[in-house]
């Protein structure tokens, strides 16, 4: 194992650990403010990928698609917060959880039934479609560099907007006591709409930008859904800094487990052995993470119980 | 001299800076009620979680007939003997009257609880379950659902419940409150008996109900025991009058 | 139970039997097996409504246990089938065909997997809870997907179904039989279980664990017990969809599998004793007939889940029968 390879693990590891923050900060920010578990994230982190998909084959643009995914995902968000979720913040988990994922069932095969089961191609811009040679003779994904840096960018934004901005205020004031902002004259349905429609533009956002370089199809928001739940789990929910902390833990741990596992397993076992063990070891590896966070800490590394 | 049957010793809690324990000791005797009284953020609440079991205190023993259950939770405690009532009234909504006795006198079996046999129709639960409603007054309301019960009446499960564990020692939250000048009356009457059967350490803040009812008051005042005594000692004790100066007198009667 | 509770559980008992032997009688084998396939989730669902319904566990990871009782039958088929021992060492254990010993160690799998993650689980609560159910049975999907040994993604076939002492399953009514036969006792034993002592301290922390602390029960060690019973059922009901598909895959795993089970509990009545049972009827009617339809028909399911949730809570027995559920 080749000390570049391991950076641009870790490089990898990182990329994936911020786009899934910005999956599980508008999931903990809707719980946190809201006590609301939304089942159909993934479904807007889906939308913005074929909205950006559909713009930039349209325009050919990445900007504009970009934009389009912000867009038609917080439009989504707005749309299926007054339709749908609004009557569920005083309702149990379970009906929370049930008509989310009647969401999804509703949203992927609406999707399929629009764009046809095929994937669709989102192209990386031209500008960024090189390697940039880092020190140390890596060669590393121009595009990849620019996640990360756009996914820093965002979380520093985030943490600005929630600790620094008025609004921000009312939404750390909304997390502790529902009631009372309600009772202050905060127009709660106006802030939790708005709040909705932030997380969903952050997934549509997360959507758009993995959707250059994985593919565009039905159902790619839910394996990234499942791993945001055991970020905020292991950040604690309704911490904006845990799923930070959590969400690059995650993507680190996931990342550099696939290929370490298998070269640890290898210095003992034959190859071939030591590949599915290890790769089989690894996708289960961000699990035995969230239980053993879980064993010490139930309710998260920054949650409150 | 008795032993007490409830001994609370040293106990400290604090959160933060804030002091809502403060070396707090009391003593609960046989055939007694001893009343907890003290004005708002005196730290009641924190000092009967600490008793019942679902906060541990940082500092300090709690001791039931002597034994020392300080560091057990509050199902421990009341398999030892506690029984408690809630300020809020904590009940199965859903099911009837009768099952809600029923678990309780399951609870006080302390056996393994069947997979198999029809709870509902074990006899011998059914009248120690039936024994305690009666007790309370709520026989006739067996078959009705908890939540179409009034407020009063839910007060009244409430010690119909506890009632069935057979506890050694009441641990009574606030069970005046939101009952009417009736209720508080046939309240108080009940009390005065159940003293007999095991003492009543007893928070409230209707000063008639507590002046009629207690042996012994306590009051705590920052987290502080600031005086105990007979209640005519602490109604005319300097310190207490000057922390409830302006709460007595404005007081209504009865709650 | 009240009575017109009781006269629907009977007309679904009764009707789960009168299809198939009319299919039977003329000769139309696919409603026979559709009919099984209702038994069998529904037996899926009973398991998950005694942890979900009486104990108030939204385990949205269930999935695992359908998938572990799959597996185990499918192991240990393969394993017959190509008369290779599943071990050698320290003392040989050979596949089987058997489903009486399949049955018993898809049940022993399943109760160990829901004790091991249960124990975890039941530490956390509320949110915690679904989320953790939900990962950990994501954590056997991936690894089943990645074991190349049976199969991985593509799944693991068996060739003939396997045997059960005295009859011929391949028959289908037969084989239904066994199914309606089991999913008959797993109704009986969760009935009593509801009506026990056990069942009534776990019922009542569903609404108010403080109220079962303060009488000295312990919820978690109840909420364990039934997670574990829950998910035995639910794995058993996964080695006999095995055996009707002849074929296991890692899907059996997924977190849509574990969503379509609790989908057909809700949509019968969430609580209800025989509402896994409407619902399954419910699920397989409409994926036959909307299916049949339009390739699309989820969105249905999607909309006719949100009106329920939103609007029918008790689902189809709630709305049916009415009155609640009664004192015994």
């Amino acid at each position: 194992m080749s000390f570049l390879l391991l950076i641009e693990q870790i490089l990898n590891g990182l990329q994936s650990g911020v786009m899934l923050f910005l999956m599980s900060a508008g999931l903990t920010l809707i719980f946190g403010v809201m006590g609301l578990i939304n089942l159909a994230h993934g479904s807007l982190y889906m939308v913005g990928a074929f909205a950006a998909a559909a713009v930039a084959a349209a325009t050919g643009s990445f900007t504009l698609a970009l934009i389009a995914a912000l867009a038609a995902a917080a439009l989504a968000g707005v749309l299926v917060e007054i339709v749908v979720i609004r009557r569920l913040y005083a309702r149990d988990h379970l009906d929370q959880v049930l008509a989310t994922f009647a969401l999804i069932l509703i949203f992927s095969e609406g999707t399929r039934w629009l764009f046809g089961s095929f994937p669709l191609y989102l192209d990386v811009p031209r500008a960024l479609s090189g390697p940039v040679h880092l020190p140390g003779g890596i060669a590393y994904p121009a595009y990849r560099l620019a996640i990360i840096g756009i996914g820093f960018a965002v979380a520093a934004a985030l943490f600005l907007l929630i600790a620094k901005t008025r609004v921000g205020m009312r939404i750390r004031a909304g997390e502790s006591d529902r009631e009372m902002i309600g009772a202050l004259g905060v127009n709660i349905s106006v802030l939790y709409t708005a709040v909705f429609a932030l997380g969903a533009g952050l997934a549509g956002f997360a959507g758009a930008l993995v959707g250059a370089i994985q593919s565009v199809q039905v159902g790619m928001g839910e394996p990234v859904l499942i791993l945001a739940f055991v970020t905020i789990v292991i950040g604690g929910i309704g911490s904006i800094r845990g799923a930070f902390v959590g969400a690059l833990l995650v993507g680190l741990t996931d990342t550099l487990g696939r290929v370490l596992l298998p070269v640890a397993f290898g210095t003992f076992m034959d190859p071939s052995a030591a590949t599915s063990i290890g790769a089989a070891l690894s996708s289960m590896s961000i699990y035995i993470l969230m239980a053993g966070v879980l064993l010490f800490k139930p309710t998260g590394l920054y949650g409150s119980a | 001299m008795t032993e007490p049957l409830l001994h609370i010793d040293g106990i400290c809690k604090s959160f933060g800076a804030l002091k809502a324990s403060d070396n707090v000791t009391l003593d609960l005797y046989p055939g007694e009620i001893h009343a907890l009284i003290g004005p708002n953020g005196a730290g009641k609440s924190t000092l009967i979680a600490q008793i019942a079991g679902s906060l541990v205190p940082d500092a300090g023993r709690v001791f039931l007939e002597g034994r020392d259950v300080t560091a057990t939770d509050t199902v421990a405690r009341a398999r030892a003997g506690l029984g408690r009532t809630f300020q809020i009234s904590s009940l199965a909504m859903e099911d009837t009257v009768l099952q809600n006795a029923v678990l309780g006198a399951l609870g006080a079996r302390q056996k393994r609880l069947g997979l198999f046999a029809r709870v509902m129709q074990d006899q011998a639960l059914r009248d120690t379950a039936m024994e305690g409603l009666r007790q309370v007054g709520l026989d006739e309301f067996a078959a009705l659902r908890t939540a179409d019960l009034s407020h009063g009446q839910r007060r009244q499960l409430e010690v119909a419940v506890a009632l069935t564990l057979n506890p050694h020692v009441f641990l009574m939250d606030e069970p005046m409150a939101g009952l009417g000048g009736e209720g508080s009356a046939l309240l108080v009457t009940f009390l005065q008996q159940l003293k007999t059967r095991a003492p009543i350490l007893l928070v409230e803040h209707d000063m008639d109900a507590v002046f009629q009812l207690a042996d012994r008051i306590s009051v705590l005042v920052y987290g502080r025991i600031i005086a105990t005594g007979a209640p005519d000692e602490i109604r005319t004790n300097p310190e207490v009058r000057e922390a409830y100066l302006g709460e007595v007198d404005d007081e209504e009667g009865g709650g | 139970m009240g009575r017109r509770e009781f006269l629907i559980n009977t007309v679904l008992a009764l009707g789960l039997l009168v299809v198939p032997l009319w299919a039977h009688v003329n000769d139309q084998p696919y409603i026979i097996t559709l009919t099984t396939k209702v038994a069998i989730l529904a037996l899926a669902g009973v398991g998950l409504n005694l942890a979900l319904g009486l104990g108030g566990l939204v385990s949205l990871g269930h999935a695992m246990f359908f998938g572990i009782g799959g597996y185990a039958a499918g192991i240990l088929a393969s394993h017959a089938q190509s008369y290779a021992p599943l071990m050698e060492w320290p003392f040989t254990v050979e596949g089987t065909q058997s489903m009486p010993v399949i049955w018993m160690v898809a049940l022993f799998a399943s109760a160990l997997a829901a004790l091991v993650t249960g124990a975890l689980s039941l530490r956390t609560s509320g949110v915690y809870f679904i989320m953790i159910t939900l990962a950990f049975g994501q954590m056997f999907f991936y690894f089943t997907i990645s074991w190349p040994a049976y199969g991985g993604e593509d799944g693991l076939s068996i060739y003939v179904r396997d045997h059960f002492p005295g009859l011929n399953t391949l028959v289908p009514i037969q084989f239904f039989a066994i199914t309606y036969v089991l999913l008959g006792i797993a109704l009986f034993v969760v009935a009593r279980i509801a009506r026990s002592g056990f069942g009534l301290a776990l019922n009542a922390a569903r609404q108010n664990e403080t109220r079962v602390r303060a009488v000295g029960i312990e919820p978690y060690r109840l909420r364990l017990a039934a997670f574990v019973i829950s998910g035995t059922i639910t794995g058993l009901a996964g080695a006999l969809f095995a055996d009707l598909n002849r074929f296991v895959s890692p899907t059996m795993f997924s977190w849509q599998t574990s969503g379509e089970i609790m989908v057909f509990v809700i949509l019968g009545g969430v609580a209800r004793l025989f509402g896994p049972v409407a619902g399954a009827a419910l699920f397989i009617l409409l994926e036959e007939v909307l299916g049949g339809l339009s390739d699309y028909w989820h969105i249905y399911l999607g909309v006719l889940l949100l009106v329920v949730v939103l609007f029918a809570r008790g689902g189809l027995i709630g709305l049916l029968a009415g009155e609640g559920k009664g004192d015994d």
